[in-house]
């Protein structure tokens, strides 16, 4: 359908989203990435019966473990969609841009700055 | 197995927080099968608490490792070498290994990462529940494998008392009655007359109410 999103996300592909590890996540904010989002197939749809299930769960252990350290939890969030949701995956994709631009960077990248000089 | 749960993040931040360089040891065994200390425990908290320093802005070196077993000597060994370049362990095994390491490395300051809840197993994936307080004094023989010490509330050893009610124990109803499932388990194995037969008075001094224990078999010493 040639959409157009923004271009701040990478895309990183997956055979399913159960194979989203929580220290996938973690390790990726600890080296200073500003948001994260996991998206997968509508619930009850998953094509290896529960992997979208785990990757929820474990979305929302990082969500938790995000806010108590001081990253914050809304930098990371979970969609489920189907493959031919294009529009809807557009969607996910702008408001995730949007809701990191307005949480401003990684607050750990100060921390580096400090560190590096 | 020895079932703990995971402390939570801000009462450990609360116990490491005089420390630079810390190293977070988990235990193989039961809190890994627990999801609770285990070497994918390990590096979350360890991965969450450099976070959390790192945004204070303080360098705090966080290091892991996982032992096969922290409650045995020959497994605590392994780590004496890098032990001296840490101000303190934080130990995410039960309460028996935080306790040994704590013995070993007598000088270092050794804190707990989990808090350990009981022996039991688990019922289905997320849900452990107690089975056995080690009262030193099997009786599984005459209750048809379920234990009255443990899952009866008022630890009664000739059958339900009166709160009993269509098979849940009057504390809670998420709680079965103990003895309903004994009743029914012997009915089952169609030996009921077991019922009817009263249990000699138990020795409760095997029970941690007689102090702490100690078991020594003198056929397996060297």
């Amino acid at each position: 359908m040639r959409l157009q999103y923004s271009s701040s996300i990478k895309i990183i592909r997956l055979p399913c989203t159960g194979k989203v590890d929580l220290l996938h996540i973690l390790r990726a904010f600890e080296k200073g990435i500003d948001g994260l989002y996991v998206v997968g197939c509508l619930e009850g749809e998953c094509h290896y019966k529960s992997g979208n299930l785990r990757a929820k769960k474990r979305v929302a252990q990082a969500k938790e473990i995000l806010e108590k350290v001081g990253i914050g939890g809304d930098r990371v969030e979970m969609f489920n969609l189907s493959s031919s949701e294009a529009p809807r995956f557009v969607q996910a994709a702008e408001e995730m841009a949007a809701r990191v631009k307005n949480l401003g960077p990684n607050p750990l990248r100060k921390a580096f700055k400090k560190m590096a000089a | 197995m020895i079932v703990a749960d995971k402390k939570p993040i801000e009462e450990i931040i609360e116990e490491i927080r005089d420390y630079e360089r810390i190293l977070v040891a988990g235990c193989n065994e039961c809190v890994t099968v627990c999801e609770a200390g285990g070497k994918k425990e390990v590096a979350v908290l360890a991965s969450a608490l450099r976070m959390y320093f790192m945004n204070q802005g303080k360098d705090v070196q966080i290091d892991e490792v996982t032992l096969e077993r922290q409650c045995d000597h020959e497994y605590l060994e392994e780590i004496r070498d890098r032990v001296g370049g840490y101000d303190a362990i934080l130990s995410l095994a039960c309460g028996v290994g935080v306790q040994f390491m704590a013995e070993k490395y007598f000088s270092k300051p050794v804190l707990p990462g989990v808090n350990t809840a009981f022996m039991g197993g688990a019922e289905e994936r997320g849900v452990w529940s107690e089975r056995c307080q080690g009262c030193g004094q099997c009786i599984l023989a005459r209750t048809a494998g379920i234990c009255p010490i443990s899952r009866c509330a008022k630890r009664l050893l000739n059958g339900p008392c009166g709160g009993s009610t269509k098979g849940k124990c009057e504390i809670s109803k998420d709680v079965d009655c103990a003895w309903q499932l004994i009743i029914d388990r012997l009915k089952e194995l169609d030996r009921l007359d077991d019922y009817e037969q009263v249990m000699p008075i138990k020795d409760w001094s095997t029970e941690r109410a007689g102090g702490p224990r100690k078991i020594i078999r003198e056929d397996i010493r060297l």
